[in-house]
């Protein structure tokens, strides 16, 4: 539904993207993986109307369509969770899911009709967390991942994109956040998930793109790959 | 051996316990108690209810400016020239309508709008020209302290008259039965708030506070209510400088809980690129708070004035900023920005205040009272400085 064709990004001597491709689809986990300077996060802000590409297109269901800003991605439903996750500590998790997005009546806050939606969409990822008035401060960090991924779901989107989402967690809490990205994907959204971590793209993935060099390195369905294929990708082990 | 299929109790640290729990109001709820118990065996005068009516009118000038502060102070920025701005838009109004004769709430309107153009300013060069706040304010303490004496002249001094309607603003009180439909009405208004707030929340299905705790808020507001009516109208009644303060205290409070407004200016305080990113005017944000601050600090300049009954070279000096941004540490504002709610101006303003006034009382000399002031608000600050630590990163 949302595809990037032949996409290129240069910053100065630098060719970050040459000539990649990515299509994303609804109800499917597509992984970007990739070695540290392979493009991924060239390849993310240019979808996420970041930076402008240089050259390529960016098409959704099949129509061209521009992304300039952050704000032209949103329109389109296209909603990213950054790695370093922009929450408000001080703020409560109700808080935090509308910020910048309050839902009001004239300048008045609807406490209530905020907090209702935030527990409904809480629910039904069926993220817990014991008290959502407390402080996102007080949450542990899987926790505020989740916070942070929900948030990217208030306006609706078609395709979300996580950037990193468990760099920084724990085992267990790794396991929760990749949870919710299945109940992401069971919801209909396309999902971009930008990872090192192979062992969750494995758990995760429905299809790995491999990136390498700012190319296209090679594209696996994720049941068939073994980390080996995957991994050679990566390096250049093979063609 | 029933013991060993307990979870292991923690071990006590009280530091810990600091940390991580926001406490809230409560110690300084617990310091008022302190005072008013050493002040008040220590003096018989202290607890009067003369002295307490004092007390509530040396309250309201620096209280109306601490809740200025408050707004900056939100955000994590400071403002050092909300005393100046309040002396500066005093004179202002002083010379409007005892030099020119304009009509007193003109005069009040203009000397306003100028401490929001000061605001403005202050706001644009922290915003624009990207100075830190501490020296925008810095330079504006220096600087509009000199525009005053300016303004001032040689005289030095200008006197309101005592009749005229600013000077009856501090000298005016409730007869009784005012000062108790006033209470009555106030503590009405929250019960039905709070009543109507709870049916909504259950029509709306969402999880309710407890009853109990809510009837303890009512016990609470209403004794504290009914104790300071009794009090203030067994000497000359309830005081409107104190009513105008009050007022004040509890719009921003709503202001700042209820509003869009207010939601931003703690979002932009607690982490400001994520402001930024959720596609908040950052800038725009910071801007209303300084004009804000300004503003309110030019209102407590001009009750400072009324209660004088005039305008001299020392109005608005240092010792009225370092009171009002002490004022709101000690309150519970947090200096890190983000965290305190605007009582914290009158629970501040009130247990500085109340040193003051008792220490004065007993006679003790102003050295002393500085060391004291100073202690409470290092307490403040460690007290802000660990709770802040204990959050998780």
């Amino acid at each position: 539904m949302l595809s990037a064709k032949n996409v290129s990004k240069r910053y100065g001597a630098v060719q970050a993207l040459d000539g990649v491709s990515l299509d994303l689809s609804p109800g499917e986990v597509v992984a970007l993986v990739g070695d540290n300077g392979a493009g991924k996060s060239t390849l993310v802000k240019v979808i996420s109307g970041v930076v402008p590409p240089d050259q390529g297109a960016i098409e959704q269901d099949g129509r061209p369509v521009r992304i300039n800003n952050p704000l032209d991605a949103q329109r389109l439903g296209v909603s990213t969770v950054h790695q370093d996750l922009a929450l408000c500590e001080n703020l409560d998790v109700v808080a935090n899911l509308f910020l910048g997005t309050e839902r009001r009546r004239r300048s008045l806050l609807r406490h209530i009709h905020m907090e209702r939606t935030a527990r409904d969409l809480l629910s039904s990822l069926d993220v817990r967390i014991p008290d959502i008035r407390v402080p996102v401060a007080m949450l542990s960090g899987g926790q505020r991942q989740s916070v942070a991924i929900a948030r990217a779901l208030i306006g609706e989107p078609r395709v979300v994109i996580l950037d990193e989402p468990t760099a920084a967690l724990g085992v267990e809490q790794t396991a929760q956040v990749l949870g919710l990205i299945r109940r992401l994907r069971d919801r209909g959204l396309a999902v971009l998930l930008i990872s090192h971590n192979l062992a969750d793209v494995q758990t995760v993935g429905d299809r790995t793109v491999v990136l390498r060099l700012g190319r296209n390195a090679g594209e696996f369905r994720t049941a068939e790959a073994t980390p080996e294929s995957v991994v050679a990708a990566i390096t250049g082990g093979t063609t | 051996m029933t013991t060993i299929a307990r979870p292991l109790r923690k071990p006590f640290r009280p530091l810990e316990s600091v940390r991580r729990t926001d406490l809230g109001s409560w110690p300084v709820v617990g310091a008022l108690i302190v005072i008013a118990v050493v002040f008040g065996t220590l003096n018989e005068h202290f607890l009067s209810a003369e002295n307490l009516t004092n007390l509530a009118l040396q309250m309201a000038a620096t209280g109306t400016i601490s809740l200025g502060i408050i707004m900056v102070v939100l955000l994590g920025e400071i403002d050092l020239s909300a005393g100046s701005v309040s002396g500066l838009c005093a004179v202002v109004m002083t010379i409007l309508s005892v030099r020119h004769g304009w009509n007193p709430i003109l005069a009040v309107a203009v000397a306003l709008v100028a401490a929001a153009l000061v605001g403005l300013l202050h706001g644009w060069m922290f915003t624009r020209l990207g100075m830190p706040s501490f020296v925008v304010t810095l330079a504006g303490l220096i600087g509009w302290q000199g525009l005053m004496l300016y303004l001032l002249g040689r005289g030095g001094t200008i006197n309101l008259s005592f009749d005229g309607l600013l000077a009856s603003l501090s000298d005016t009180w409730l007869p009784p039965w005012a000062g108790w439909l006033l209470a009555a009405s106030i503590v009405a208004v929250w019960t039905g708030g709070n009543l109507l707030e709870r049916r909504l929340r259950r029509a709306a299905d969402l999880p309710l506070s407890s009853a109990l705790w809510l009837v303890f808020r009512f016990v609470g507001l209403a004794g504290v209510l009914t104790g300071a009516v009794v009090v203030l109208s067994a000497d000359r009644g309830v005081p409107l400088l104190l009513v105008i303060f009050g007022s004040l205290v509890v719009a921003l409070d709503l202001v700042l809980r209820h509003t869009v407004f207010g939601r931003r200016i703690y979002a932009v305080g607690g982490n400001a690129e994520a402001a930024r990113r959720a596609g908040i005017n950052v800038n725009r944000v910071r801007v209303q708070a300084f004009i804000a601050a300004s503003t309110l600090a030019a209102f407590g300049g001009i009750l400072a004035a009324s209660r004088l009954a005039a305008v001299n070279q020392s109005s608005g000096s240092s010792d009225t900023l370092l009171m009002a941004i002490a004022a709101a540490v000690i309150g519970g504002a947090s200096l890190f920005g983000g965290r305190g709610r605007a009582y914290a101006a009158l629970l501040g303003i009130l247990v500085i205040q109340s040193i003051t006034n008792g220490m004065l009382l007993l006679n003790v000399d102003s050295s002393v009272r500085y060391m004291v002031t100073a202690a409470v608000l290092a307490i403040a600050v460690a007290i802000d400085s660990l709770a802040r630590r204990g959050n998780p990163r």
